[in-house]
C-alpha cells in the first residue's frame, strides 16, 4: 500500500498556482455558485446525464481487477465500482465504508468487523464470506497483489465468519491501527469467488457498463449503493496520456473533468470561463532521500546541513510553481498525528557551512538520483544543486531511467530524489522506516526507533500512541534521511457544468477521483 | 528477370527480413533497463515482490528459451499474450491497427491525386508563378515538425476557433463514427509527404519531357496531353511510388507524435505503451507486424517501379 502510483506512461503533476490559501478558496468556489446561468454547475446537486472524465491510461495492458488497480485511473475506477470496509479522509484518518464499525479484544489480536446492510450489482448481498474471500485472494503468496504487503497481518486461517454481517479477524501481532489496514491501498471487497474481472461486479457506486482497455470504460449508476446513488446516470472514464490532450478535449467539449493538470495550464485557463480548476492541498509530499547508512550522509551533521542549506519556498516557488507548501522533513503535512507542535525548520547557511566543515565535507562531490519519474524530478535536482553550492557541496544530477527509477534508488546511490501520496503516517512508517520495512529507501534502521513504533501500534491508549507518534517524528526531524522540503497541490480540470468536485481531498483518498458525489448541470 | 521470379524472390528476402527485425527487437527489449516485473512493482519496489512477480511472469526462465518459444509459437500463427494483461496480444494489434489504417488509407487517398497533380501542374511551366508558389509552399511545409504543425493546429481550429474537434477523445478508436475528428490529424499527415511527393513528381516530370522518347513522340505529332500522360508520367511515377511506398508504412506504424496529441489509440501508442510496460509479447507481436507490412508495401512498390520502368527494378 502506498502512493497511488502512476506506471512511468502516466504523467505525473500535482502542482498549482497559488500556493496553501489556494486549496480553501477553491473549496468555497462550487459553492459559490448562486444562481446559476446556463452552462454553470448547480450548488445542488441535479440527478442525471453522463459525466465524461478523462485521465492517461495503462493502454493496452489496463486491467479491471480492483486488487491489481495501480495507475490514476484504475485506482478511480475501482472505487466507482468497488467498495473496501474502510477509506481515508481528507485527513489520512479512516474512515469506515463497507464496515459499519470494529471492535478490537482487549489484546488487539481479534477484530470484531460489522458490515453494513449493502447488496453486489447482481442483487446479492454483501457477506462476510466475501470479505475473507476477498482478503484471501489479496494475500494469496503465489501472487503478488499490491495490498499483500498490508493484508498480511491478518492470520486467515484463526478468522472466521461470525455470522453474514459480522466477520472477526484474526491479527499476528497486537495491532491498534488495524483500521489502516481496511483501507489498505486496493484492499476491496470482491464477490466470493470472483476472479475474472472482463465484467465487473462489485458492490461500488457504479455498475459495470463497457470497456475498451486504454480506451474507455462505460459505467452506469447503481441505484441501490449503500452510501446514497450517485447523482450521475453514466460515468464514462476517457484515456489521453498526454496532459495537453487532456486539456483540450475539455475545452473542445469532449470531456467534463480531466484528471492531473500542471500548474501551467491552470495559470494559462485561469480567466477561462471554460475550466474550473480544483486543487488539493497537501497531496504529494515532495523530498531527497539521503541514505543513512553510508558515506557521505551516515553523518548527522552532513544531514543536518542539508536540512539547514535547503531554501524550501524557491523550490516551491520554481519546481512546484507555487502550487503547494514548504515541508519540514516530515511526513504527512495536515494528516491525522502529524506533528505540527515542532517548529517550522528554516534556512540557516552559516550553521550549514560550519556543519558541512565539521563533517569534512567541503567541497564534497555528491551523485543526485533524479529521473523524469514524476513531475519535478529533474527540476528539483537542479535547483537543489545551486542552493548547495552555496554551502560548499557539489551536488551533481545524475539522470537514472524512469522505468526502473524506484527500484533502483531502493538500493543504490546516496542521494535521491523521492516523493509519495497521502497514506496514513503510521503506513509510512512501517513501508519505509523500520528495520523490516521492505521499501526503506533512506536506510533508516534503528532498533529504538522500532520500539517506540512497536509501542505506538500496540498501546489501546491513544495518548501513548499519539506520544510515541510524536517521539518518533522528533527523531525524524532532527537527524532523519527524508529532506521534505515541500507538499504539492493536485490539479484536476473540470468544466463549469460540473459540481461537487472535493478540494479537500489529498490524491488518494476516499474523495479524490471519486465521482458518485459530483453533478452536472 | 520474369516479374513472378522477382517477386518471389523478394517475398523469400522479405520473410527472412521479419525473422530478422523480431529478433534483434527481442534482444533490443530484453537489453532495456528493467522487466515488467520491476515496472508493475513501480514505486513500490519490494524485493521480494518483484521476485514473485517475476516467477509468475515467467520471467525466470533464460531469455532464449522465450524466445524460442516465441518463435515456435509464431509458427503455428499464434502471436502469445500480454504479460501484464494476459490478453491475447493480436487482439491487442487488431485494436490499434483499425485507426491506423483507417488514418493511413485516408491520408493516402488524399495524398496521392493531390500531390502528384500538382506536381505535374507545377511541372507544366517550369519556373513558372505556379511553380514558383507550390515550391515555396512545399519547403515551407516541409520545414514544420509534425508535432509543432499538430498543436498549431489544434490550438487553432480546435480551441480557439472551435471549427473542429481538438482530439479524438471519445471515440474509442472508432474514427468513422465522428467523421470529423480525423480532420486535424489528416492535414498533419497529409502535410510533409505532399511536399515531397509532388516535388518528386514535378522533378520527374521535367525529366521526363525531356527524355529522347518524349522528344521523339512529340515530333511524331502525339499532342501534348497525351504526352504528358501516356508517355512521361510513368518514367516519373517511378521514384514517386518508392517514396509513396515509405510514406505508406510510416502512416502504417502508426504515427506516434500525431497519435499522441490527438489521441488516436492506433498502433504507435500501443508500441509506446508496451515498451514502457516492458511486455516483451506485445511489443514482438507490434514489431511483426510492423515489419510485415513494410517488407509488403516495399515489395509492392517495387513490383510497380518494375512495371513501370523495368530498368530501374531490375537494377534495384
Amino acid at each position: 500500500m502506498t502512493s497511488v502510483i502512476p506506471m512511468p506512461a502516466a504523467r505525473l503533476t500535482r502542482r498549482g498556482l497559488l500556493g496553501g490559501a489556494a486549496a480553501a478558496a477553491s473549496a468555497t468556489l462550487l459553492a459559490g455558485c448562486g444562481d446559476s446561468p446556463t452552462g454553470t454547475a448547480s450548488d445542488r446537486p441535479r440527478r442525471g446525464g453522463r459525466l465524461r472524465a478523462v485521465f492517461a491510461g495503462g493502454g493496452a495492458q489496463e486491467t479491471l481487477d480492483p486488487h491489481l488497480a495501480n495507475l490514476f485511473n484504475e485506482a478511480s475506477r475501482a472505487k466507482a465500482m468497488f467498495d473496501k470496509l474502510a477509506d481515508y479522509g481528507p485527513d489520512v484518518s479512516i474512515r469506515p465504508r463497507l464496515a459499519s464499525g470494529w471492535e478490537p479484544d482487549a489484546g488487539l489480536t481479534r477484530w470484531r468487523i460489522t458490515l453494513r446492510e449493502a447488496t453486489f450489482h447482481d442483487g446479492r448481498p454483501v457477506r462476510a464470506a466475501d470479505v475473507l474471500y476477498s482478503y484471501a485472494r489479496i494475500t494469496d503468496p503465489k501472487r503478488a497483489f499490491r495490498a499483500r504487503a498490508s493484508l498480511e497481518l491478518i492470520d486467515l486461517r484463526g478468522s472466521r465468519a461470525v455470522d453474514d454481517r459480522t466477520v472477526e479477524l484474526a491479527l499476528r501481532r497486537p495491532f491498534a491501527e488495524f483500521p489502516n489496514v481496511l483501507a489498505a491501498f486496493g484492499a476491496y471487497v470482491v464477490p466470493e469467488g470472483a476472479d475474472a474481472f472482463d465484467r465487473p461486479v462489485g458492490s461500488g457506486p457504479f455498475a459495470f457498463g463497457a470497456f475498451q482497455p486504454g480506451r474507455s470504460l462505460l459505467l452506469k449508476r447503481y441505484a441501490d449503493h449503500w452510501d446514497g446513488a450517485p447523482h450521475l446516470d453514466e460515468l464514462e472514464y476517457l484515456v489521453a496520456n498526454e496532459e495537453s490532450a487532456r486539456i483540450n478535449a475539455l475545452l473542445g467539449g469532449q470531456a467534463d473533468y480531466a484528471h492531473d493538470v500542471t500548474p501551467t495550464t491552470a495559470r494559462t485557463y485561469a480567466g477561462d470561463a471554460r475550466v474550473r480548476i480544483t486543487r488539493m492541498a497537501n497531496s504529494t509530499m515532495q523530498a531527497l532521500a539521503m541514505k543513512v547508512d553510508r558515506p557521505p550522509f551516515d553523518n548527522r551533521d552532513l544531514r543536518e546541513a542539508m536540512f539547514l542549506l535547503t531554501e524550501r519556498q524557491q523550490l516551491v516557488d520554481t519546481v512546484l510553481s507555487g502550487a503547494g507548501q514548504v515541508g519540514n522533513d516530515l511526513f504527512g503535512k495536515g494528516y491525522q498525528h502529524y506533528a505540527d507542535d515542532i517548529a517550522q525548520r528554516v534556512p540557516d547557511l552559516d550553521r550549514a557551512r560550519f556543519l558541512v566543515e565539521r563533517a569534512g565535507a567541503r567541497g564534497l562531490r555528491i551523485p543526485l538520483d533524479t529521473a523524469p519519474v514524476a513531475s519535478g524530478f529533474v527540476e528539483t535536482a537542479s535547483v537543489f544543486a545551486e542552493q548547495a553550492r552555496q554551502v560548499g557541496l557539489t551536488v551533481e544530477a545524475r539522470s537514472g531511467n524512469k522505468d526502473t527509477y524506484w527500484k533502483d534508488i531502493l538500493t543504490g546511490g546516496v542521494l535521491a530524489c523521492y516523493r509519495s501520496g497521502a497514506m496514513p503516517i503510521e503506513t509510512h512508517i512501517s513501508q519505509r522506516l523500520l528495520s523490516t520495512s521492505t521499501t526503506n529507501a533512506t536506510r533508516w534502521r534503528r532498533p529504538d526507533f522500532d520500539a517506540l513504533y512497536a509501542r505506538a501500534v500496540s498501546s489501546t491508549d491513544e495518548q501513548t500512541r499519539r506520544q510515541a507518534y510524536g517521539d518518533m517524528q522528533r527523531v525524524l526531524h532532527a537527524e532523519g534521511g527524508f529532506l521534505v522540503w515541500g507538499f504539492a497541490d493536485f490539479l484536476v480540470a473540470t468544466s463549469p457544468r460540473v459540481g461537487g468536485v472535493s478540494a479537500a481531498a489529498p490524491a488518494n483518498t476516499l474523495d479524490w477521483a471519486r465521482f458518485d458525489k459530483v453533478w452536472l448541470g | 528477370m520474369s516479374l513472378p521470379r522477382y517477386a518471389a524472390r523478394r517475398a523469400l528476402v522479405g520473410a527472412g527480413q521479419v525473422v530478422g527485425v523480431a529478433t534483434v527487437v527481442f534482444v533490443l527489449t530484453e537489453a532495456l533497463p528493467g522487466d515488467a516485473a520491476v515496472v508493475i512493482a513501480g514505486d513500490q519496489p519490494d524485493p521480494a515482490r518483484i521476485a514473485l512477480l517475476r516467477d509468475q511472469l515467467d520471467l525466470d526462465r533464460p531469455a532464449w528459451q522465450r524466445y524460442l518459444d516465441w518463435l515456435a509459437d509464431l509458427a503455428s500463427g499464434d502471436l502469445g499474450v500480454s504479460l501484464v494483461s494476459q490478453r491475447p496480444v493480436a487482439g491487442v494489434l487488431a485494436a490499434g491497427a483499425a485507426p491506423t489504417v483507417l488514418l493511413a488509407a485516408a491520408t493516402l487517398l488524399l495524398l496521392v491525386p493531390l500531390s502528384v497533380g500538382l506536381g505535374m501542374l507545377a511541372a507544366r511551366r517550369e519556373g513558372g508563378r505556379l511553380d514558383r508558389a507550390l515550391s515555396a509552399t512545399a519547403v515551407g511545409l516541409y520545414a514544420v515538425p509534425e508535432f509543432a504543425l499538430a498543436l498549431l493546429l489544434v490550438a487553432v481550429f480546435g480551441i480557439r476557433l472551435a471549427w473542429l474537434p481538438p482530439t479524438a477523445v471519445g471515440t474509442g478508436g472508432d474514427l468513422l463514427s465522428r467523421p470529423a475528428v480525423l480532420a486535424l490529424p489528416l492535414v498533419v499527415l497529409l502535410a510533409r509527404p505532399f511536399c515531397s511527393l509532388s516535388r518528386l513528381t514535378r522533378a520527374g516530370m521535367i525529366e521526363a519531357m525531356r527524355a529522347e522518347h518524349v522528344a521523339h513522340a512529340r515530333r511524331l505529332g502525339v499532342p501534348e496531353r497525351r504526352l504528358r500522360l501516356v508517355h512521361a508520367l510513368p518514367n516519373a511515377l517511378a521514384p514517386v511510388a518508392q517514396q509513396l511506398a515509405r510514406t505508406t508504412d510510416w502512416l502504417l506504424g502508426g504515427v506516434i507524435v500525431v497519435e499522441a496529441v490527438f489521441v488516436v489509440p492506433g498502433l504507435g501508442t500501443a508500441l509506446v505503451d508496451a515498451v514502457t510496460a516492458r511486455d516483451v509479447p506485445t511489443v514482438q507481436g507490434l514489431c511483426v507486424l510492423v515489419a510485415v507490412t513494410t517488407v509488403t508495401v516495399n515489395l509492392a512498390a517495387d513490383l510497380v517501379a518494375f512495371r513501370l520502368a523495368p530498368r530501374v527494378g531490375a537494377a534495384a
